[in-house]
């Protein structure tokens, strides 16, 4: 008996293991199967205590973890929709299309060199009833001047926010820095005095705000662990002054989780817009499986923000432009945004200026002083240098004879950064630049592109926004402090630069030309100098179905053109517009 | 009696420090700094106001102090039954995020260990006397038991939930529903709970099972055994005599598995995007999130040091033995 028990075991467990290992691949490949087969698995029909489905918007890709707070200063982890479904901004501002449309406010208009009067929209109230006055727009200037609200350097050139009458504004400043003005006009959530009156310091920056009182559309609803509720709220000011109305009486922000499951949830249409990464979406879109996107062909989605690599100009040989651009000239991006992305980005202008800002790219500066993908001028230019093979191992060593091997770090399970490092690694090396990929872990990563004990990082934090000034802050940024967190990773120092940035700021939105002549002087430093090297644009990640809504916006002719997100900080660039332009799929 | 359970719980209460001590030490030898990942989240553009932020935060979370002091200060919170603020959540507290995540890890592990734990032994020692189960079943047994937790989820993700579709693979109830007493909602609950509970019961069941087939085969041949069967004792009341002596290795096993199970819950719960103590790990552990993970950590701690603590109990009641033990000193 236990002879024949002991023959038996290894044919089933290989049995088993083979009926494993197929059912393991299977589920590897893009879920083709999964669309049909899984019909309504998570997503259960609506029962007693559920939200409707034809009532509700299902979103997801901007919680990373349960919503812990619903505060509007927190702008890097509020809960999806504090600012923008519950709280409003003075203005709303469309990228696309580069206008300004007042919100909160009527209108706003600098009355002087140094004076900004804004007026404010009459009949807006609270959700609580209490009507919405220039003692809020003032109050939520000036919890700025405490030191740990994120706008508190607004206090640095701004001198005043003085009430004129109860919905008008004048704003005096010591300096007229008018990109920056622009951009908060829109970016800051106003926040009712009469509740927020009283509220320390650490209340302010570290409450939680539960139950927010806002100005907007929605009201909360409830949370859990894996989700945000809001609930359309009744007599939201622009369903009468703007004749807007938002469609969807629930909004349910799910919580990412992993890939799989958003895919999933998307081919089940449990999900109505996904802003994830999703790897592979372009199949999707062009098999039938009811996915669109805002182009149906490549690059897919909006773009969001630039990738930048960027060089420890403080260590050798990064201090050297020559080795610098050596390297730009190196990097195969075209791999990059073909064999790791599929096409869903697009190769960045060699200004690094997302496709949005393209006016003011200076096209004789970049068709002259760009670089592109040229292992050959790479080697020349090296070979000028001085940087040679000396050792014959194919990689170049510094004029002085150095071994140059410098390492290239992207935060670990960033899976397509991983990939593209490796790419830029091996095209590195075929042009004799030692360059390895390097994935800490992305605390680490902080710790040393932070302290500058790094060799080369790629970085994309900066957003789309109404101004190419924030890019060039971002790249020039003085002076160099001991801990360079948000600008200028790199610690180039160029005083010209800096300087031009500054004057950047001065210079009015509706100034195109002034701003055009300083940005291209900027372009000319840049890729004279190539401090950083931009890589690509990603995508402003965006996959909608038409289960419950329709005309999401797209390239299509007859459809909306705000980017179709409710990522954090993108609501007041079209997002809440977006959702007054749903129709529900079925019927009226 | 007194002596015994003094001496289990000198045991304990050592272990308990050193296992805490641990748990405080491990993250702060992480790379990276916590303040800073959480500023560069905030992508505030300008220095100034980035430096205020990092003051008040190291300040806040009592980073600046030196080592030593913050240990102290860990204690003395710890005592008070305040295990800090999570960095990741800011600014829940970490005891209200351990609470939430609570009953759904236990809703999986209890019923996953007590059941496979029965449900196992029983069918062990039913199959040690059925030639054909024994040939056929029990070596599906060897695979459960040699099947990591992990892999097992997942086939059962992609084969009841993606292929066939009838269990959801993601949350704890549908995303359609809110939480209430309505049977929809514990339908959905149920059906949220019954993939990740069945790949914990499944690998658990296949070990215990085997474990006793075993036990029982080698009892069956003891002396004990011939000696009541040649006095024609029937084979029930032979069985019966056989199966009390060999439940006492597997009460000790599940001690010794507890542990075991509780990082296979983690992992399965990771799969299943169950909202459970594994989840929060995870992300605890991605975001340096020092105060969740020893809270985190702390609740496994005395989890399984309850649990071993009534198991130590449990075998006091089924083991005549430790009581005559126990009778002689006490």
């Amino acid at each position: 008996m236990r002879n024949r028990s002991r023959f038996l075991i290894p044919v089933l467990a290989a049995g088993l293991l083979s009926a494993a290992c197929s059912g393991g691949s299977g589920s590897s490949t893009p879920a083709a199967p999964a669309g049909d087969a899984a019909g309504g698995g998570a997503a259960a029909p609506a029962g007693g205590g559920a939200f409707p489905r034809n009532e509700t918007l299902y979103t997801s890709g901007t919680q990373w973890g349960p919503p812990a707070n619903w505060n509007p200063l927190r702008e890097w982890d509020f809960a999806t929709g504090t600012k923008g479904l519950a709280y409003e901004t003075l203005f709303m501002y469309d990228p696309n299309t580069d206008k300004f449309s007042p919100w909160l406010a009527e209108s706003g208009d600098w009355t002087g060199d140094l004076e900004y009067t804004l007026k404010l929209r009459q009949g807006v109230t609270w959700s609580d009833g209490k009507p919405f006055t220039a003692d809020d727009v003032i109050f939520t200037f000036e919890l700025g001047k405490m030191e740990t609200v994120p706008y508190h350097p607004l206090w640095d050139w701004m001198k005043s926010a003085e009430k004129v009458d109860d919905h008008t504004v004048k704003f005096t400043f010591a300096t007229a820095n008018h990109q920056e003005w622009a951009n908060h006009l829109y970016s800051r959530a106003i926040v009712p005095k009469h509740l927020w009156e009283g509220r320390s310091e650490d209340e302010v920056m570290n409450g939680v705000n539960e139950k927010p009182v806002g100005t907007g559309p929605y009201a909360y609803q409830s949370h859990d662990q894996d989700r945000m509720v809001w609930v359309k709220r009744d007599g939201w000011w622009a369903t009468k002054a703007l004749n807007k109305d938002v469609k969807p009486k629930y909004i349910v922000d799910i919580v990412n989780s992993s890939n799989e499951v958003a895919m999933g949830l998307l081919l089940q249409k449990g999900l109505d817009l996904s802003n994830n990464f999703l790897p592979g979406i372009a199949n999707l879109v062009k098999g039938n499986f009811g996915i669109k996107t805002f182009y149906d062909q490549p690059p897919y989605m909006l773009s969001a923000n630039t990738t930048w690599m960027w060089f420890n100009t403080a260590k050798k040989p990064m201090d050297d432009k020559e080795f610098r651009k050596a390297v730009a000239y190196a990097i195969d991006t075209k791999k990059i945004v073909e064999g790791v992305y599929g096409n869903l980005v697009k190769a960045s202008d060699p200004s690094g200026l997302l496709p949005q800002w393209d006016k003011y790219v200076d096209k004789n500066v970049t068709s002259t002083l760009g670089f592109s993908y040229n292992p050959d001028k790479a080697k020349q230019l090296l070979a000028d240098a001085g940087y040679k093979d000396r050792n014959g191992d194919g990689l170049v060593e510094s004029p002085s004879g150095a071994k140059i091997s410098l390492k290239l770090i992207v935060p670990a399970g960033w899976t397509d950064w991983m990939e593209a490092a490796r790419v830029i690694s091996s095209s590195a090396k075929a042009a004799g630049i030692d360059i390895e990929a390097d994935f800490p872990d992305y605390n680490a990563l902080v710790d040393v592109r932070n302290q500058g004990k790094f060799d080369l990082v790629l970085n994309n934090d900066k957003q789309l926004a109404n101004t190419p000034w924030l890019y060039y802050d971002y790249l020039f940024r003085l002076p160099v402090q001991k801990l360079q967190s948000t600008t200028n990773y790199g610690r180039y120092e160029n005083k010209r630069a800096w300087e031009l940035t500054q004057q950047l700021d001065q210079v009015k939105p509706e100034d195109l030309p002034g701003m055009q002549k300083i940005a291209s002087e900027l372009q000319k430093i840049q890729l004279e100098d190539m401090p950083v090297v931009p890589l690509w644009y990603n995508g402003l990640w965006s996959q909608t179905t038409n289960g419950a809504w329709k005309n999401w916006p797209s390239s299509a002719p007859n459809t909306p053109k705000y980017p179709p997100t409710v990522w954090r900080n993108w609501l007041e660039m079209g997002g809440t517009l977006m959702l007054t332009e749903l129709q529900p799929a079925s019927g009226g | 009696m007194r002596r015994y359970f003094g001496r289990k719980l000198l045991i304990y209460g050592l272990t308990f420090f050193v296992a805490v001590t641990i748990n405080w030490m491990i993250p702060r030898f992480m790379p990276g700094d916590p303040v800073s990942s959480m500023l560069s989240r905030a992508n505030v553009a300008q220095p100034a106001a980035v430096e205020a932020m990092r003051a008040h935060y190291t300040a806040m979370f009592g980073f600046d102090l030196p080592l030593w002091q913050q240990y102290l200060n860990f204690w003395g919170a710890l005592l008070k039954g305040d295990l800090g603020i999570s960095i990741w959540l800011f600014p829940t507290p970490v005891t209200d995020v351990i609470v939430r995540a609570v009953p759904y890890t236990l809703g999986l592990l209890i019923p996953s260990i007590l059941l496979s734990w029965f449900a196992g032994n029983r069918f062990g020692a039913f199959a040690a006397r059925r030639k054909w189960l024994d040939n056929s079943v029990l070596p599906i047994g060897y695979v459960l038991t040699a099947t990591p937790y992990m892999w097992l989820a997942i086939l059962l993700a992609w084969a009841l939930g993606i292929v066939a579709g009838i269990f959801p693979v993601a949350g704890a109830y549908g995303f359609d529903l809110q939480a209430s007493w309505s049977w929809t909602f514990l339908g959905s609950l149920a059906q949220h709970w019954f993939l990740p509970f069945a790949s914990l019961f499944l690998v658990a069941f296949g070990g215990w099972a085997i474990g006793m087939r075993n036990m029982i085969t080698y009892e069956l041949e003891a002396d004990y055994v011939n000696y009541l069967r040649a006095l024609g004792a029937p084979m029930r009341l032979v069985r019966r005599y056989a199966f009390r002596n060999a439940i006492l290795p597997q009460v000790t096993g599940l001690a010794l598995q507890l542990g075991v199970l509780v990082a296979g819950a983690l992992v399965t719960e990771i799969v299943f995007s169950y909202p459970g103590l594994g989840h929060l790990i995870l992300q605890a552990i991605q975001n340096q999130d020092f105060f969740l993970l020893q809270g985190a950590f702390l609740f496994i701690v005395i989890g399984v040091l309850i649990a071993n603590f009534v198991i130590d109990i449990a075998y006091v009641l089924v083991d005549p033995r430790t009581r005559t033990g126990m009778g002689g000193t006490a």
